[in-house]
């Protein structure tokens, strides 16, 4: 009688551990898959520059120095790809800097703003840095879900004997919190 | 209570919910018990009874479940859009997608001058977002953005799915006093028979299942809309979870609460799906228990709160009030 109620509390036990695991290893996948989808946006930004300078080059023979800073950003965010989380963060947001400056300097070409296909490609740059924004949040959110699941109680007991470490959170660089200089001069 | 954080908001809707939702399961059992005992005079029959109404009302709500998005769709004359026709709407959407981490949904447009917006579809894998034409032409980026994350929202938190739930609980609650009543009142014949089964209890239960069966619609109807506006409260709390900015959504709800254009595809039927009550009439409902939605001025006053701005004052309530 005892090894039958035996029995079933190792059943019992080893059903809530399985579960406990199951959780933790699909908050992890999360979290690693949010981490990848910020590198897609990352990706898709790089590739739209290039069309945007070329697009609105023409019009802008005062302003080679705008263009140039930000063709030479793009330039170092793609090399910064492969340095580590840091050094591509600075990167990227260096290069924000730079499109920030270009779109308040095509404010001063009316021509310029009118151009369906610059409107176009505006927008195309503003739903990606918005995107960029939203997976860099969407990444904190599991990470947040992630460590909950394994600090909290009774997971936090298993959690380090079955090899799973706290992550960290996104955390912009403090360079983020400057204003961005934005040139408006005709020189 | 103030809630400050949309956390706090969006674990207060989703309690109250779920006790809206047991009140209506525990009126269900109550009228299947009564009606079951104060029949057969037994537990296995009212067991029986209360099992069967459920079984029913579910069989029902099946198709409902599979088709029940490309009905609305159909009947909403939407139509759907893609990347070139449509880009900064698919943008926004795709936006939001990624905040909630839901696939991307199908998006429709209606072309109607009125602005309004659902979502719909079992799950999000499975998902569809409709806007209005004239939703697209008034709200700017950052009220669309707020709008769409309402509607993302009702997907993430299976808010579809839960009210199909509780409209199979309120069904079954419906068909079984129905049958009942009908039963009692013109199956006269068998009620002598009954006065042996089951002795006073019974028929002191039959006596409270007649009142349970009168009162019971209704009172589940209401449960019903009391669900629907917390949910609506819900996917405002996780709209600003999304995008981080209540302003956007606050503006949004007060421009298409003013906006006086009636969305001539709705009926009562859909509206309880709109991102605002599409039905204008001219009695003031909100606010009352009958209503799909909560009051614009409460839900722009929930927003305020998470920014700690003052609620709304008696000047800019006024052209507010009675509108949901």
């Amino acid at each position: 009688m005892e090894l039958i109620v035996v029995l079933v509390v190792i059943v019992v036990v080893a059903v809530i551990l399985i579960g406990i695991y199951n959780g933790l290893i699909g908050r992890r996948n999360r979290v690693d898959e949010a981490l990848s989808q910020i590198q897609v946006q990352l990706k898709r930004r790089h590739d739209l520059i290039p069309n945007l300078v070329e697009a609105v080059r023409g019009y802008m023979q005062f302003e080679q120095k705008v263009l140039t800073d930000v063709t030479n950003a793009r330039a170092a965010a793609v090399a910064a790809g492969s340095q580590g989380v840091p050094a591509q963060a600075q990167a990227e947001n260096a290069l924000t800097g730079t499109l920030r400056s270009l779109f308040a300097v095509v404010e001063n070409y009316p021509d310029l703003k009118a151009n369906q296909n610059v409107l176009a490609l505006q927008e195309q740059l503003t739903t990606t840095e918005n995107q960029i924004s939203f997976s860099r949040q969407h990444y904190n959110a599991t990470v947040l879900d992630y460590n909950n699941g394994i600090q909290t109680f009774p997971n936090n007991v298993f959690a380090g004997m079955f090899g799973f470490a706290k992550r960290d959170f996104f955390e912009a660089e403090p360079e983020a919190a400057d204003v961005p200089q934005v040139n408006l001069s005709l020189s | 209570m103030m809630k400050t954080t949309f956390y706090a908001q969006e674990a207060v809707n989703r309690r109250e919910s779920v006790i809206l939702v047991i009140a209506v399961l525990a009126l269900l059992g109550a009228l299947g018990f009564t009606i079951g005992y104060g029949t057969s005079g037994s537990t296995a029959g009212a067991v029986a009874v209360t099992l069967g109404a459920l079984g029913l009302g579910a069989l029902l709500s099946v198709g409902s479940y599979f088709g029940g998005d490309k009905l609305v769709l159909a009947s909403s004359d939407a139509k759907e859009v893609d990347a070139e026709s449509e880009p900064q709407l698919m943008n926004v959407v795709q936006e939001m997608a990624l905040a909630a981490g839901v696939p991307m949904p199908k998006v429709y447009v209606i072309d109607d001058t009125a602005p309004n917006a659902f979502a719909t579809g079992r799950d999000p894998q499975h998902a569809s977002v409709a806007v209005t034409s004239g939703l697209l032409q008034k709200l700017d980026r950052e009220e669309l953005q707020g709008v769409l994350g309402h509607e993302l929202s009702h997907v993430r938190n299976f808010d579809i799915r839960f009210s199909l739930l509780v409209a199979v609980l309120v069904g079954s609650i419906a068909l079984l006093a129905d049958f009942f009543l009908r039963f009692t009142f013109w199956g006269g014949g068998r009620r002598s028979s009954r006065d042996d089964r089951g002795g006073g209890l019974a028929a002191i239960l039959f006596i409270v299942a007649i009142v349970l069966a009168i009162l019971a619609p209704i009172v589940a109807r209401l449960v019903q809309l009391a669900v629907s506006r917390q949910r609506e409260y819900l996917a405002d709390a996780s709209s600003v979870e999304l995008t981080r900015n209540p302003q956007g959504l606050e503006r949004a709800l007060a421009k298409i609460a003013e906006d006086q254009e009636v969305l001539e595809v709705a009926n009562r039927a859909t509206a309880h799906l709109y991102f605002t009550n599409p039905i204008k009439k001219f009695e003031a409902r909100a606010g009352s228990m009958f209503s799909t939605h909560p009051p614009i001025i409460d839900r722009i006053n929930r927003l305020r709160q998470l920014t700690g701005e003052q609620p709304l004052a008696e000047a800019e309530a006024q052209p507010l009030s009675g509108l949901d």
